[in-house]
């Protein structure tokens, strides 16, 4: 892998933001050029709430992205916004907790999430973005689990680390589905 | 032989350039004077302002630092909260404070900036050459008011001393006049406690000056006191504004 | 110090400040600058310094010229409708001759324009920042670290020349998450004295800072003082970035964001056999105007890309000076051009291919 284009999209309170700083800071430990450029202004209180990650083993030119290689829908309008966004023979994480809809795409590989279900079998409604994160990097790599778990309390504001464990078991549950 | 009467230290030798009758000299000298008596020239920053007044650093033989129009009190919080321990004040004109630094002195005085202003009010633009000002009077005749200022079409003068006296940063706010040596004194004193209450720390403290303009008001300064005594007095009252010490 | 760490470009700068040994913030809320205000709100207080939320712009740039006057390293931020009311301290600043440093996150405009990044300030910055025969020295970072290591550099320069210096990103800068390193930190206690501070004329001739100067001989001759230091920045202070000259025949200009963008077309256009390199300005005043003047004599022409309807191609065209054609490819009002956009303008002046 020499660079990976990623694209997180959901609605404000989903963590969508945080997943992507998470992967980057992961990215950043492992010795990677990594960069996070998030949508900012109205837009993100009006409804979807998105960031392009990049990871990459040289420097990078563009923080941001036409094709991503990877795009993360957490809800249905951020998969409409970002569907034609997927590279062809690129992946689709979607969350089919809350998106029903099929994919109208047979270039790409869409790989199902029920976050939102796992998240609250861990017993913690608003980790369903660590159970999407755990698919993710089980799935493709990028970086390594171990990774992301450590960077977690580093990741995480101090008033979330009661959430840490609960978080890497999301993690861990969510790697088990792919 | 012993020196009756001279010049104070914190004036230089340069020779003011106002207007015969002008009373920006006495104000001038009366708060180099408070300077000299409570031995602070050489911890003192003058903000001079934009106006009849713009060549104060010149005249003031301390620190200077000259603003830009109306916001010498923004100026003097950045000097004063570098030199926390100096003495900071600013010398305005009405139209540098009461029209177009109106934001900057409110929100200096609404932080309790621990500054001093000296606020020389004549009622008309000296500099500019005689225009209409926030604070000229109903019926004055200035050249931008060539019929007299209407308040249908300008409003009312703005009385900014009382504005700002309702401020809960301000520590002490007084109007004095300068049209006689009665009023002269009880302007220096003022104008000290202003300077004093700096000094302990204790906030903004502002005097308005009541002053002439004879060359644009269009009369001798011997009629232009007069015109301010019975014109500008009965609008703008002397008088402690706001003193928190004594609980005003 | 010395570690890396993942932060936004706004914090960074600020960050930076403080490592710079700034102690002063004056400033107004607006967006996309504001995570620079919020983090020295409690990181100055921490250091023994001061930040103070002003009622304006016009009011925080006025109390920077205080605190400039005063002697301090002082920092004021600010997006681009806020740095035009800025722009009254900062003629003020630049006449008196005052190290300040001016932080502008650019979003669309005119007027109140957007707050999505652009660059359409590039003239405001480097020529037209306000009344008056001045200049301020303009940085462009284009990545966190380099957005860092320019904001130190910033009042180093600001020193130097005892001149208003210009830090000129837009919200894309601002708002994404690099890995940086601090490996510079000044005490502002090691600091050199500022002999013309206004601190008080203790035992000495006092001090006055001054723009006001109402002999025209006397105000000419300050004029060229200033002149002066512009030439010897240009003598000294000009930076740039280049990749791909040696075989390149099309040469892409473009700083910040748009060079980043740029970089990726470039990528894209030389897979299938376009040969095009790459200048990016640091420093937009003093502009590079030696290195594209000579680039001029080697290859076919220039595309210059920008995120304005073409500001920065006028500095191009006359370092060029007609030599070359000089293309413009530019995106505005917040849209960012997609590398892929300006690899069909690389196409189209045609850029020769192997």
């Amino acid at each position: 892998m020499v660079k990976e284009d990623i694209i997180f999209a959901g609605f404000g309170g989903q963590g969508v933001m945080l997943m992507g700083r998470l992967l980057a800071y992961a990215g950043m430990k492992e010795d990677r050029h990594v960069s996070w450029m998030p949508s900012y202004g109205p837009e993100m209180r009006g409804g979807t709430a998105n960031c392009t990650v990049i990871v990459s083993d040289k420097e990078i030119p563009s923080p941001l992205t036409s094709k991503a290689d990877i795009v993360v829908a957490m809800n249905l309008p951020s998969l409409l916004k970002f569907l034609d966004k997927v590279k062809p023979g690129g992946k689709l994480f979607i969350n089919t907790s809350l998106i029903e809809e099929d994919v109208a795409r047979d270039d790409i590989e869409v790989i199902e999430v029920n976050a939102n279900d796992i998240a609250l079998e861990v017993g913690e409604g608003r980790v369903a973005n660590m159970v999407m994160l755990g698919a993710l990097i089980n799935k493709v790599g990028i970086v390594k689990m171990d990774t992301i778990k450590s960077s977690l309390s580093d990741v995480l504001s101090k008033r979330n680390h009661d959430l840490l464990e609960v978080n890497k078991q999301a993690l861990d549950n969510g790697a088990k589905l792919v | 032989m012993k020196e009756v009467a001279g010049k104070p230290a914190a004036l230089t030798d340069k020779p003011f350039h106002y207007c015969p009758g002008c009373t920006h000299g006495i104000i001038h000298r009366l708060t180099a004077e408070v300077i000299d008596e409570l031995g602070i020239r050489e911890e003192t920053i003058g903000i001079a302002p934009v106006g009849c007044s713009v060549l104060a650093y010149e005249y003031f033989d301390c620190d200077m630092h000259e603003a830009s129009h109306g916001r010498a009190p923004a100026v003097a919080t950045g000097v004063k909260r570098v030199h926390p321990d100096k003495v900071v004040f600013t010398y305005q004109g009405d139209g540098d404070l009461a029209s177009i630094g109106t934001a900057e002195i409110v929100h200096a005085a609404n932080r309790g900036e621990n500054i001093t202003t000296i606020f020389v009010n004549n009622a008309i633009y000296g500099m500019t050459g005689g225009q209409m000002a926030p604070t000229t009077l109903i019926d004055q005749k200035t050249k931008t008011s060539p019929a007299g200022r209407s308040r249908e079409l300008t409003g009312s003068p703005l009385k900014i001393s009382e504005m700002l006296s309702v401020l809960d940063g301000v520590t002490y706010l007084e109007r004095v006049s300068v049209h006689d040596t009665k009023h002269i004194i009880k302007a220096k004193k003022a104008i000290k406690k202003a300077f004093e209450i700096q000094l302990a720390g204790k906030g903004f403290a502002m005097v308005e000056v009541l002053s002439t303009c004879p060359t644009n008001w269009g009369m001798t300064p011997i009629e232009a006191m007069k015109w301010l005594e019975e014109n500008m007095i009965p609008i703008y009252k002397p008088g402690v504004l706001k003193d928190i010490e004594d609980g005003e | 110090m010395g570690e890396k760490v993942l932060m936004k470009g706004n914090e960074a700068i600020a960050e930076a400040a403080v490592k710079a040994g700034c102690r002063y913030f004056f400033g107004y809320p607006i967006t996309p600058q504001n995570e620079i205000p919020a983090y020295l709100s409690w990181r100055l207080p921490e250091v023994g310094g001061v930040f103070l939320q002003a009622e304006s712009e016009v009011a925080a740039s006025n109390m920077v010229y205080g605190a400039a006057g005063a002697g301090a390293r002082v920092l004021t931020s600010s997006s681009s409708p806020g740095i035009s009311l800025k722009a009254e301290g900062i003629s003020y600043i630049a006449g008196a001759e005052l190290p300040a440093v001016i932080v502008n996150m650019m979003r669309g405009g005119p007027g109140l324009g957007g707050i999505q990044p652009a660059q359409s300030d590039y003239f405001q910055a480097t020529k037209g920042m306000a009344h008056g025969d001045f200049h301020l020295l303009v940085l462009a970072p284009s990545s966190v670290q380099e957005a860092v290591d320019l904001t130190i550099d910033a009042f180093a320069l600001a020193d130097k020349y005892r001149n208003p210096v210009m830090l000129l990103a837009d919200g894309m800068i601002g708002q994404m998450m690099e890995p940086v390193e601090f490996t510079r930190e000044i005490d502002p206690e090691t600091l050199p004295d500022k002999p013309w501070a206004t601190n008080g004329a203790k035992g000495r001739e006092k001090n006055i800072i001054n723009s006001l100067a109402l002999d025209p001989a006397e105000l000419e001759k300050h004029n060229l003082k200033l002149k002066a230091k512009y030439d010897q920045m240009k003598e000294e202070e000009v930076r740039f970035a280049s990749k791909g000259l040696d075989d390149a025949e099309t040469v892409i200009v473009a700083y910040g964001t748009a060079a980043r963008i740029a970089a990726s077309a470039i990528e894209l256009a030389r897979q299938v056999g376009y040969k095009v390199g790459l200048i990016r300005p640091i420093t937009l005043f003093p502009f590079p105007e030696e290195i594209i003047n000579q680039t001029a004599d080697k290859v076919a022409n220039f595309l210059t890309i920008e995120m304005s309807t073409g500001q920065m191609i006028e500095d191009v065209r006359l370092a060029v000076n007609g030599k070359k054609p000089v293309h413009f490819y530019g995106r505005t009002g917040g849209m960012i051009p997609s590398p892929e956009e300006i690899f069909e303008q690389i196409k189209i002046i045609g850029g020769a291919k192997e």
